[in-house]
């Protein structure tokens, strides 16, 4: 009935038909117009504008000036503290993102036991996650205190070890803030909870009956049927990673000795403090290439670790 | 002691096994559930504690007597300075401002993408699902340029009208939620004569109640916890949101009133948590779509 109602009036008029068909089109426009617009003037368009900012020297009052390439080259050649928040941009994604998957994969696996009480566990891991921004920051400086935090004092009277300077030692800072992360890996972990009550039942009896253990099911039945989502989780994860701001400004302003100067934190100087708005859009831009190259990379490599699952549909 | 070996005994191979996995998981669970929890409770702690009490050893964990005093006291500190409630009107009109933008500019995108046939269509949803990857920090610095430019530094337009312009996210999970609505009701309602307008208006959207819940509350959340744009287009401080003017506090108290840094801190992750607690089941329905399916 639907197809005749379809097909009959394009074989008696195709005129009218196809001009419905335009207008039906442009409506659809119509609609993913704020779509269309909001990407081109938000993000599409300030990208591209970035790069033109990038080649002037540009302070927030004067009138911005062509300089070529020369934002590029001093970053590169005459910026040690740019090298070094490359540096520990670099260290906080390599290092952090895996062990925030890692940490909101175990929970995931934990929680999927057939435990009693699994969702109110589930709160309890999530509930972090939607405090952030300042009022977190501060709170885990307090909790980092090396005399009277909280960390230091159970350090001391449970395991009985002095605890380090965590936020004001130039070693324990940047890791101070990946354990940080780990209390808001909520997200992730319930993406993962998820996937894993998705894994086919069927396919564990299946690997049971060749007489896989439990290392070897989680091995070869649940990691290949996750991967997609580990996948996402990691892309979006070191996307997020690279633009880390909020607790480098909030509890250390990038010290100790530059410790936790992150890439964004270095930009927002430059752009607001030091006015060097041309040099902040530069940085920016390299920042684009390298998000860029390094999902890239991934996308090309998921080819080799990341398993569609061609099963029943959902 | 010796009944218990025995049991351990008795349970032989893998039973003794499970038994053990099973102890060690909810172990596991149990010191992951209180290392989530212990900076929440540090938190509420240090809140109801003197200002000697707050640097005490060994720390007190339940403070004797709870000053709950401090709750007014925290924001009692030279008023003059410290607009709170000026603040918090301004995070809240902000949030409500984005929440109405969300939902409006998101649903009608994604009943574009989800409910209308044009060319170009999957291609453009693939470029809108690799726009999610566009990192923000790069454009902050044109954004800021461009919204200096048209004088709208210190307002809150640059703040809430991004929101009127869709997100990627957002349109992701609803154009998910309405597909699963069948398209006949749509096609019903053509033959009735209705328009695309109308139907989004009376078909759709008052089916898509739970995912423009779950959009609303992720704007709020995050809304509420942004602090880089804020930070970039707001400089008067009658204009702050609490973020900043909790910052602001920060800097000016630093290292001593933590009981009242607390206090704000507090206040500021409550609404957050208590709409987590009444609307648990949007936030994971609405993270598990966007997650696995994307």
């Amino acid at each position: 009935m639907v197809l005749l109602s379809k097909r009959l009036p394009s074989l008696l008029a195709v005129r009218p038909v196809r001009r419905r068909k335009i207008l039906r089109s442009l409506e659809g426009y119509l609609f993913i117009s704020p779509w269309i617009i909001g990407s081109l003037a938000f993000s599409l368009g300030p990208i591209l504008a970035a790069l033109g900012v990038s080649f002037m020297r540009w302070t927030i009052e004067g009138t911005p000036r062509f300089i070529g390439l020369s934002n590029y080259v001093t970053m590169f050649t005459y910026d040690p503290r740019y090298l070094k928040s490359l540096r520990v941009t670099l260290t906080y994604v390599l290092v952090g993102v895996p062990l925030q998957l890692l940490v909101a994969l175990g929970m995931a696996v934990l929680l999927n036991q057939r435990v009693k009480g699994q969702n109110v566990f589930r709160t309890i891991f999530y509930m972090p996650a939607v405090v952030s921004g300042v009022a977190a920051s501060i709170l885990w400086q307090w909790m980092f205190q090396p005399d009277f935090g909280i960390i230091n004092n159970l350090l001391k009277t449970t395991v009985g070890i002095q605890g380090p300077q965590w936020l004001y030692s130039e070693e324990w800072a940047l890791p101070s803030m990946m354990i940080m992360k780990c209390w808001g890996v909520g997200a992730t972990m319930v993406i993962f909870l998820a996937v894993l009550q998705d894994v086919p039942q069927h396919l564990y009896e299946a690997a049971e009956l060749d007489g896989a253990g439990r290392w070897s099911k989680f091995r070869h039945v649940t990691l290949p049927m996750i991967s997609p989502v580990i996948f996402f989780n990691m892309v979006m994860g070191i996307i997020g990673g690279f633009q880390t701001f909020t607790p480098g400004y909030v509890m250390t302003r990038g010290g100790p000795a530059d410790a936790t100067l992150f890439y964004a934190l270095y930009l927002y100087y430059n752009a607001f403090e030091y006015s060097k708005m041309g040099y902040a859009a530069a940085m920016a831009w390299v920042l684009f290439v390298i998000i860029l190259v390094i999902t890239l990379i991934q996308f090309w490599g998921s080819r080799r670790w990341v398993y569609y699952y061609a099963g029943e549909a959902r | 002691m010796s009944a218990l070996t025995d049991r351990w005994a008795r349970l032989s191979g893998k039973r003794f096994t499970d038994a053990l996995i099973k102890t060690i998981v909810y172990l596991l669970l149990l010191s992951i559930g209180f290392s989530m929890l212990l900076p929440f409770l540090w938190m509420v702690s240090t809140s109801l504690k003197s200002m000697g009490r707050v640097f005490s050893f060994p720390p007190q964990w339940i403070p004797d007597p709870p000053l709950w005093r401090n709750y007014i006291d925290a924001f009692s500190q030279e008023a003059r300075y410290y607009h709170w409630t000026r603040w918090l009107a301004n995070s809240v009109l902000i949030a409500v401002g984005t929440i109405i933008g969300n939902i409006l500019s998101n649903s009608i995108v994604a009943f574009g993408f989800a409910r209308l046939q044009f060319p170009g269509r999957d291609f453009l949803f693939l470029v809108l699902m690799s726009t999610m990857m566009l990192p923000f920090a790069v454009t902050i610095i044109p954004l800021f340029l461009m919204f200096s430019k048209i004088g709208w530094i210190d307002t809150f337009k640059p703040l809430i009208a991004p929101s009127f312009f869709g997100n990627a996210f957002y349109i992701f999970l609803i154009r998910q939620f309405y597909l699963t609505i069948p398209l006949e009701m749509d096609e019903a309602a053509r033959i009735d004569g209705a328009s695309s307008l109308q139907i989004w208006m009376r078909v759709i959207l008052p089916l898509s109640r739970p995912v423009l819940a779950a959009v609303a509350i992720f704007t709020f959340i995050h809304s509420w916890n942004d602090f880089l744009w804020p930070l970039i287009v707001i400089n008067a401080a009658t204009k702050w949101t609490l973020q900043l003017g909790l910052l602001s506090f920060r800097q000016d108290q630093m290292a001593t009133n933590w009981h009242h840094m607390m206090v704000i801190s507090t206040l500021m992750a409550l609404p957050c948590l208590t709409i987590f607690f009444a609307a648990q089941r949007y936030f994971i329905q609405g993270i598990t779509v966007t997650g696995i399916k994307g």
